[in-house]
């Protein structure tokens, strides 16, 4: 049989409202395989996300879901994690909403190393809202606030979550399918913040402003710039020139959050 | 060439994207008027690469 995505799908919510092509439904595919691999229930797990594209994405899955304001993501998940530590919390948005307008929630849950997992859908751009430059867009491309150019340097997500504090930072592609789903698994599992950027195609308003003729040339190049971390280490500087590295990119144990939280209750109401 | 399994497409959420179309490495499938159709099903080998990159939940892969 073929996999049963419909059972984690609200009923009557298909097809979605992505543009052709896009790939935020390849990642929510990902997104659900991953909570079966990982066995997660429908009540215990909360999905939660901002505003915009990807953000979308808990209308769509059944389970408890919550679209909050633009940017804030993480800071309803902090609370939902903090009420009911029991729970698994995954925040799902794009890189306008979590790096750029949520970019100091997104830091400061990376510092606060809460049990939650991120997935971060990268497509370069603020698609929903009409194509403006996100922090993330690579400089010198074009969107529809920079038509001369994007003058600024683009953030590096991955590093940024790990320079803030991450304990769990992997990478993707929305054209490397099936590693999507064992990376989005591997951060559900692990006890502190997980953070999956994936990057991803928006050829609607993205792709027509940067020579990108059609989605299959936005994916072939997405095919094209990724390159495992394995491979990376015994590759030269010029070779890794235009590249970015995926898979696993840092990984570390430390304490978490809630049982931090709760030692000092514990402390505090034996004293 | 025997196929190895059965391809299922939801015509209604296809939104001809051509993903699957481009990355089928036994080029199975092929566009029909910006609706993706089975062209070839013997030659099918179960990969399931367009089932896992369909952004749209148009393709169901039934392993034989």
């Amino acid at each position: 049989m073929a996999y049963d995505y419909e059972k984690s799908i609200r009923p009557g919510k298909l097809p979605h409202i992505w543009c052709p092509g896009c790939g935020h439904g390849i990642v929510m595919k990902g997104l659900i395989r991953a909570m079966d691999a990982c066995g997660l229930e429908k009540k215990n797990t909360a999905i939660v996300s901002g505003i915009g594209c990807a953000s979308r994405m808990p209308g769509y899955l059944d389970f408890n879901t919550l679209h909050t304001a633009h940017g804030r993501a993480a800071a309803f998940a902090t609370g939902i994690k903090m009420a009911k530590p029991e729970m698994t919390v995954i925040c799902c948005g794009g890189d306008g909403d979590g790096a750029a307008i949520g970019g100091n929630h997104f830091i400061h849950a990376c510092r606060r190393n809460i049990d939650m997992t991120y997935v971060l859908m990268n497509n370069y751009i603020y698609g929903m809202t009409g194509g403006q430059f996100s922090s993330s867009t690579p400089t010198g491309h074009l969107a529809s606030t920079t038509p001369y150019g994007n003058p600024d340097p683009c953030f590096d997500l991955a590093k940024l979550a790990i320079g803030a504090g991450a304990t769990f930072v992997a990478r993707t592609t929305a054209f490397h399918a099936n590693q999507i789903d064992k990376l989005i698994a591997e951060g559900i599992k692990h006890k502190g913040m997980a953070i999956i950027e994936v990057l991803d195609d928006c050829p609607t308003t993205y792709g027509r402003r940067n020579k990108f003729r059609s989605v299959v040339d936005m994916m072939k190049r997405l095919k094209e710039i990724a390159v495992p971390v394995t491979a990376a280490a015994k590759m030269t500087p010029e070779q890794l020139e235009g590249k970015t590295l995926t898979g696993v990119l840092h990984k570390e144990d430390r304490p978490e959050y809630c049982e931090n939280y709760a030692k000092i209750i514990a402390r505090v109401q034996g004293a | 060439m025997s196929a190895k399994a059965e391809i299922e497409i939801i015509e209604a959420y296809c939104k001809g994207c051509s993903i699957c179309v481009e990355f089928c490495p036994t080029k199975v499938l092929e566009m029909d008027a910006f609706v993706v159709k089975v062209a070839n099903a013997d030659a099918c080998i179960a990969c399931n690469q367009c089932e896992l990159r369909c952004p749209d939940f148009a393709i169901k892969v039934h392993k034989l």
